[in-house]
């Protein structure tokens, strides 16, 4: 299906609504595995996309999603700052001439792997923002797709990341990094419907 | 001056403390440092790294980093610059100690690169 501008502008403007809600959230899940900020540099990052949208309302799709990448690059500080930033800017440049949103997520999906040199199963964001990427090629998108997806990785040992210097202890705790990108896929079913 | 280095480090001291030690066995190589974030918290800033590469006056640039979002940040400026840039997966205080020590001396890449090679650890 296809992406309208003002669908893209109301799913990012609720993803940073959501980021800033559960920052305590976000915190305390990478306290388990990793540093402990992930909800702290979300929340920069979020606060940061919404100044730079009042500051200039983007024009199209693409606008949009380089508006985002620019502010998770430059506010966010952790590693999810260039990830988040690579998927949104990916994105951006193929938004200019394709507004299909199952392929938007997959090349957001292939910027993250490319950033980060992972894949699946490594405990990591790509562990939602792939599975999604599929279940959007089928279909509309459920959310118990988005929670069947974040919740795989509770179990996954860590071999990426932060929390992978833990190795097996890593496993039992959902990945903080996935948390937020199911935030993402919650609020695109907000907007577009499940 | 044909070779410059960067630092790329989650922290401000780091950076400028690898800085100050291989100064000592390189002082007219150019050498500039992004640490930490914007804030100077611990943290990564693609601006800083941006700034680094800029102040740099290297025609090639020899780029040192610690962990995954310095890294990362690294990698997303390589893939903006039209500068040459050669990134290490090396020790970062050995690996930028050797390269600066042979960068001084006007020693050719693949001499560094061949001193660097046992330092990889990434």
């Amino acid at each position: 299906m296809k992406i309208e501008l003002n669908d893209a502008e109301k799913w990012i403007n609720l993803f940073v609504d959501k980021l800033e809600k559960n920052k305590a959230e976000l915190n305390e899940l990478d306290t388990a595995i990793g540093d402990g900020d992930h909800g702290t540099n979300m929340d920069r990052g979020a606060k940061a996309v919404k100044d730079a949208f009042a500051k200039k309302t983007p024009v199209d799709l693409s606008e949009l999603f380089k508006t985002t990448a620019f502010a998770m690059i430059q506010k966010v500080g952790g590693a999810s700052g260039p990830l988040y930033g690579t998927a949104f800017l990916d994105m951006s440049k193929a938004a200019k001439d394709n507004d299909d949103l199952s392929a938007l997520v997959q090349i957001g999906a292939d910027g993250i792997k490319r950033r980060g040199q992972s894949d699946v199963k490594m405990k990591t964001m790509i562990d939602v923002w792939q599975p999604i990427a599929d279940d959007l090629k089928q279909g509309p998108l459920t959310d118990q797709q988005v929670t069947d997806a974040l919740e795989s990785t509770k179990d996954m040992v860590a071999t990426k990341g932060r929390a992978s210097y833990l190795e097996e202890k890593s496993a039992g705790h959902l990945d903080p990094g996935s948390q937020s990108s199911a935030y993402l896929f919650e609020s695109l079913i907000e907007v577009i419907g499940g | 001056m044909k070779y410059g280095i960067v630092i790329v480090s989650h922290s401000v001291k780091i950076a400028d403390g690898v800085k100050d030690l291989i100064s000592e066995a390189a002082p007219s190589l150019s050498i500039t440092v992004a640490g930490g974030t914007d804030e100077n918290a611990i943290g990564s800033s693609l601006e800083k790294i941006q700034k680094a590469f800029d102040e740099n006056i290297g025609d090639e640039i020899l780029a040192f980093y610690d962990l995954g979002s310095s890294k990362m940040n690294l990698e997303m400026f390589m893939e903006m610059t039209d500068k040459v840039v050669h990134k290490y997966d090396v020790a970062l205080v050995e690996g930028a100690y050797t390269a600066a020590t042979l960068a001084e001396i006007d020693s050719p890449l693949e001499t560094i690169e061949n001193s660097l090679k046992p330092l990889i650890i990434k």
